[in-house]
């Protein structure tokens, strides 16, 4: 099939191509785009300065990309457990499946794998593929690429998502480099155009730039998500799904890599690898106090932080200490409380992603760099928000 | 054992500025360094030399100026270095780096292992080392933040896999991309800068890769801009967190406000 073909290499972005074309298909966004809207006219191709145009006879054209159809999403397990992001993927796969009026699949690759099959049939997923095979019960590049090769090029979806873990963003790479198409990685929004294109927004630069990324001319569109980012699926036991179980030749299943060990992480990291902190400063009256702080800790599956006060006091260990004598934290959740907000500690948790104050003191500076300030005492505070998060967990499991 | 670690110049601070106008970053007057994470990966590599012996080569794309940074690498103890450097080179997506940068391999030729940093501070994607691996049919492992034990034929590596650390072996050749928590990077070596002074840094353009690009066992090239599946469509400046609220009220209904605020951000 023919197409509006660009040289790169000789177009210049006069534009003067872009004013001729009489249906508005080219544009200019950094580099010479040719729309879908073209008719092949080859007007552009005459007025070209640089015969940067021409007629190309293309591998990829629009009924090859019309050939791949709906929404994949890889569900990511370990033992046995399927990962938080998996679900989040569903519900984010299943509005963009809805958008297109497409299928939403999801993609399962491990060893033992009945009780996760039944987990996520509950889900409103149109099919799930299995792979179940003892070589993929713990990850591996080349045993799982080969896997999501052999399903990709059976059914050919137009659009895959993957969780951006470790797993995630080691994986993808891999698959999409096999399959040669363009993998937009760590993306914190995701919609689709009318036409079927992904659109994939990421941050870049730590945060400082956002991208818009669109992979125009290859299938599967491919992106990883990040965790904790895109709304979980609600539970469909009434959506019809499939289970389609596929085997994979045993030469595909070998690797190099082989495990000598695997233990399970201790829950005790660093301050600097927390989602979620608790910090706590002078306003707490003693040492045995630091109990109501852990318990918000626990509830909201954060860790505790402390200002330098408390270190100085041998409340807490110097491992915990937020400021600039102490550790730089950036959490997506920041709550300090009695904390005053001195000015070498805001240096060592100002980038945080949503910063909660709680103090007694209206004119407390730390109400300066917070987004929420609630006035008050933080321990008739901190209780409060123990006893409503016991609530609404409570109901939040029971519909589960 | 022949080592390969892949480094990348990228702007000395991720507070870049956006020209708003024209929806591009403003790289005017913005100093380059090596990524902070290849200093990991160039360290893990010169450990490996010092405990068994190796020859670390050194291997980067970008334009002329990114010879700084293997300079750098040679001050710290490296042997030998490459640039791959093209105006056809530009513009290059994940995707195309990796396909240039396993050409570049190709090139060189002998190795028994590549490492990468976890990822870079410019684009943050850690895309680009699994990348590499897959064109050159090689395994790989993501973030090790220990090496165990190391022989010529293979390595024993731990690996942070968020929810577990793993301890596994990989048979050579292979690739590998390496957490912080591996080694503390050495700082350049005075000596080392006289000694390397006059070392010589090998350019290789589009023409020198296209020579091996059977070797890749693909017809179709992936360079630069034009090679790159994905396509940026705009860059912009994230809408920072400007609402700044701050409540007072009982207790309890702060704390019912707030846990609902937290859920609508989709904190919780």
């Amino acid at each position: 099939m023919s197409y509006l073909g660009v040289n790169h290499d000789k177009c210049i972005l006069c534009g003067v191509c872009v004013d001729s074309c009489p249906f508005g298909a080219l544009k200019i966004t950094g580099k010479l785009e040719v729309l879908d809207s073209c008719r092949l006219c080859k007007v552009c191709i005459k007025v070209c300065p640089e015969k940067a145009l021409s007629v190309a006879e293309g591998s990829l054209t629009k009924s090859d990309l019309s050939s791949y159809r709906n929404v994949l999403v890889f569900a990511e397990q370990r033992d046995g457990e399927l990962a938080g992001v998996v679900f989040e993927l569903i519900g984010k796969g299943r509005e963009l499946a809805d958008k297109l009026g497409e299928q939403l699949n999801v993609v399962l690759l491990g060893h033992k794998t009945e009780s996760m099959v039944e987990q996520l049939s509950k889900y409103p997923v149109d099919s799930i593929f299995v792979y179940d095979h003892q070589e993929l019960t713990y990850y591996r590049p080349q045993p799982y690429a080969s896997a999501l090769e052999d399903l990709i090029s059976h059914i050919k979806p137009s659009i895959f998502l993957i969780g951006a873990t470790h797993v995630g963003r080691s994986l993808a790479p891999r698959i999409a480099t096999r399959l040669r198409t363009g993998l937009t990685a760590d993306c914190t929004v995701i919609d689709v155009k009318p036409n079927g294109e992904l659109v994939q927004i990421r941050p870049a630069f730590g945060g400082n730039v956002m991208a818009q990324i669109v992979t125009p001319n290859h299938r599967p569109q491919f992106a990883t998500v990040r965790p904790k980012v895109m709304q979980a699926a609600e539970l469909a036991p009434s959506h019809p799904t499939q289970v389609i179980y596929r085997e994979l030749e045993p030469e595909k299943l070998l690797s190099n890599i082989s495990f000598l060990s695997i233990e399970p992480k201790p829950k005790e990291t660093s301050i600097t690898e927390a989602d979620i902190l608790i910090c706590v400063g002078r306003g707490l009256r003693k040492a045995e106090d630091l109990a109501i702080v852990e318990e918000l800790a626990e509830k909201l599956g954060g860790m505790v932080a402390v200002t330098r006060p408390l270190v100085e006091a041998g409340w807490a260990p110097q491992t915990r200490q937020v400021g600039l004598s102490g550790r730089t934290v950036r959490p997506k959740l920041f709550i300090a409380c009695g904390v005053s907000g001195a000015i070498q500690m805001v240096a060592g948790m100002s980038g945080s992603e949503y910063i909660i104050a709680i103090n007694k003191d209206r004119n407390a500076p730390i109400f300066e760099v917070a987004h929420l300030g609630l006035v008050g005492d933080m321990y008739e505070i901190l209780p409060a928000l123990v006893e409503e998060l016991g609530r609404t967990l409570t109901k939040s499991k029971e519909s589960r | 054992m022949r080592i390969i670690v892949c480094i990348k110049q990228v702007p000395d601070t991720t507070e870049v500025a956006i020209d708003e106008e024209k929806g591009v970053l403003r790289r005017e007057g913005v100093d380059s360094r090596m990524n902070p994470y290849d200093l990991y990966a160039l360290e893990t590599a010169l450990r490996i030399k010092e405990q068994i012996g190796a020859e670390v080569i050194v291997l980067s794309m970008g334009p002329k100026q990114a010879e700084d940074v293997i300079k750098q690498a040679y001050y710290m103890g490296a042997d030998s270095g490459y640039l791959l450097s093209d105006r056809k080179f530009a513009g290059a997506d994940t995707l195309a780096t990796a396909y240039t940068l396993a050409l570049g391999v190709k090139k060189i030729g002998d190795f028994d292992l590549i490492i990468t940093g976890m990822q870079t501070t410019d684009g943050d994607t850690a895309q680009v080392g699994p990348a590499v691996a897959e064109f050159l049919n090689l395994p790989h492992i993501s973030y090790v933040k220990e090496i165990q034990k190391v022989a010529e034929d293979q390595l024993i590596v731990k690996t942070d896999m968020q929810d577990a650390i793993e301890t596994q072996k990989v048979v050579l050749p292979a690739l590998i991309t390496v957490a912080k928590e591996i080694y503390q990077p050495r700082l350049i070596s005075y000596k080392l800068k006289l000694r390397a002074k006059d070392r010589n840094i090998c350019v290789w353009s589009y023409s020198d890769l296209v020579e091996v690009k059977g070797l890749l066992n693909d017809e179709t090239e992936f360079f630069g801009l034009t090679g790159s599946p994905t396509q940026v469509e705009r860059i912009f400046a994230p809408t920072r967190n400007s609402t700044k609220e701050i409540w007072e009220d009982q207790p309890d209904v702060l704390a019912e406000k707030a846990i609902s605020k937290l859920k609508e951000l989709k904190i919780l």
